[in-house]
């Protein structure tokens, strides 16, 4: 029986990896490398790095990183930020990346998800989408919820998943850095549209937070979080114990 | 030493680092004369079937490849490799494969629940299988491995009628074919390279073999 996988997000600016609460006032946490390592020994099922870096020279940085995360660490690695053209993904993917995750250069350039799927395989490519409550929907935001596109995310969801994206990762805006746990109610209206796997992201804060994501939503696939793993306030085996205990299928 | 057959798909990065990291050593090549003088040979594989059937065939390796698997060494075609070991896929069309080992490849839309999402992408056990008829015996690939130990998929194809050849399954509403053998043509649909610890149990298994 296939297993709900946790996943732990690294965002990585200038080598070094950072996390903020509602994606402001960044803090340097770690090395890459290390982390990546400590988190594959405990159990994470896959690893994702988002380059929030802008310059050139802190891209080169990432690349460098992800060739050493990729040679020591084969779980499977995604990789995101700063994704605008097919030759981002091969950037990426000569890295070691094994999956490529989209969010504003996909909305700038709706077919860049339609390019990198013929070239690379629908399995290569994430569509990773921050929504908001607007009004009553679900709108899509930019730039880490600072902009809003106006964008309906469930119409852009469906459309990126026809145009060929294997995979999706929903951040909610609404819950990100909370604590509160995930947004079950944004996370059932996407998994009601798609078929291909969900990943939530967004809000967990304990361990109970992931047992309800996967009770209340059974076709959720993952669960992502960062700042909880990175700071010790929950601990990838122990997580995966409690799941285990609830009657929830994890790979341990 | 492994060669690792490179016509021009998949990500040959992580295989060649996982394999430097059980103490092998691996080459990344589509020149013939390496190839030939390998120990083992891993075809690897991600994408479209036909497309990565035409480059093997462009590249003038796809007979190649063949008699490299007839000469008796190891060889091991992994997700998308493993699916060309076959006689025929049914992906966007119907198109011949390597004919290495009995069976066609086929979506998984269809045979597996409704309800259950495509890709299979995950991590997800295996159960052993003997191949039919005979009596139990693991396979060597699997020689460190217990059954339900896990390993890292992602496919919206999987072999069937291959019962004959079939070494291990994977439950996704139905049993999916997980791995096969043919002597020494030995395929996983699932990726060793991505598997953490028992994939490279797996890896190591085969580089001794």
């Amino acid at each position: 029986m296939i297993t709900k996988r946790i996943i732990p997000c690294l965002d990585v600016r200038d080598g070094r990896v950072v996390k903020g609460v509602n994606f402001e006032g960044l803090r340097d946490v770690n090395n890459p490398v290390e982390l990546g390592k400590y988190y594959s020994n405990c159990g994470a099922d896959e690893l994702v790095f988002y380059d929030i870096t802008a310059s050139f020279e802190g891209r080169k940085l990432f690349t460098d990183i992800l060739t050493k995360v990729a040679s020591e660490i084969f779980i499977p690695l995604t990789v995101g930020g700063g994704i605008n053209t097919v030759d981002d993904f091969d950037r990426v993917l000569k890295c070691g990346a094994d999956k490529v995750s989209v969010n504003s250069g996909a909305i700038k350039n709706p077919d860049l998800i339609n390019e990198a799927a013929q070239k690379y395989g629908n399995q290569c490519v994430v569509l990773s989408v921050d929504a908001k409550r607007v009004d009553g929907s679900f709108h899509v935001f930019l730039n880490g919820g600072r902009v809003d596109t106006g964008m309906d995310a469930l119409k852009w969801i469906e459309d990126g998943v026809k145009r060929g994206a294997g995979e999706v990762v929903l951040n909610s805006i609404d819950t990100d850095g909370v604590k509160q746990g995930f947004d079950l109610e944004m996370l059932k209206a996407v998994n009601a549209i798609v078929k291909v796997p969900v990943i939530a992201s967004g809000g967990a804060g304990s361990i109970q937070d992931f047992v309800t994501l996967f009770k209340e939503i059974p076709d959720v696939s993952a669960g992502l979080a960062a700042s909880i793993f990175h700071f010790g306030e929950v601990k990838i085996d122990d997580l995966k114990k409690t799941l285990r205990d609830e009657g929830i299928s994890v790979r341990l | 030493m492994i060669a690792i057959i490179d016509y021009g798909v998949g990500n040959l990065f992580s295989l060649k680092s996982s394999i430097a990291s059980i103490g092998k050593e691996a080459v990344v090549t589509s020149d013939k004369s390496v190839i030939d003088s390998a120990d083992q040979v891993i075809l690897p594989g991600v994408g479209a079937f036909k497309d990565a059937v035409e480059k093997l065939r462009s590249r003038d390796l796809f007979d190649f490849v063949k008699e490299q698997a007839a000469t008796g060494k190891p060889f091991l075609g992994i997700c998308l490799g493993m699916q060309m070991l076959f006689d025929k896929s049914f992906e966007y069309g119907e198109h011949e494969g390597l004919g290495l080992v009995p069976g066609e490849v086929r979506p998984i839309e269809g045979v597996i629940p409704a309800n259950l999402d495509i890709p299979h992408m995950g991590w997800n056990a295996l159960s052993f299988h003997a191949a039919s008829g005979e009596a139990f015996a693991e396979s060597p690939i699997f020689k460190e491995l217990k059954e339900g130990d896990y390993v890292y998929f992602v496919h919206s194809y999987a072999a069937f009628n291959c019962n004959k050849n079939l070494i291990a399954t994977a439950e996704y509403g139905v049993p999916l074919t997980a791995a096969v053998q043919n002597g020494n043509v030995y395929g996983t649909q699932f990726h060793p390279e991505k598997s953490g610890e028992i994939g490279m149990k797996i890896l190591k298994a085969f580089a001794e073999l």
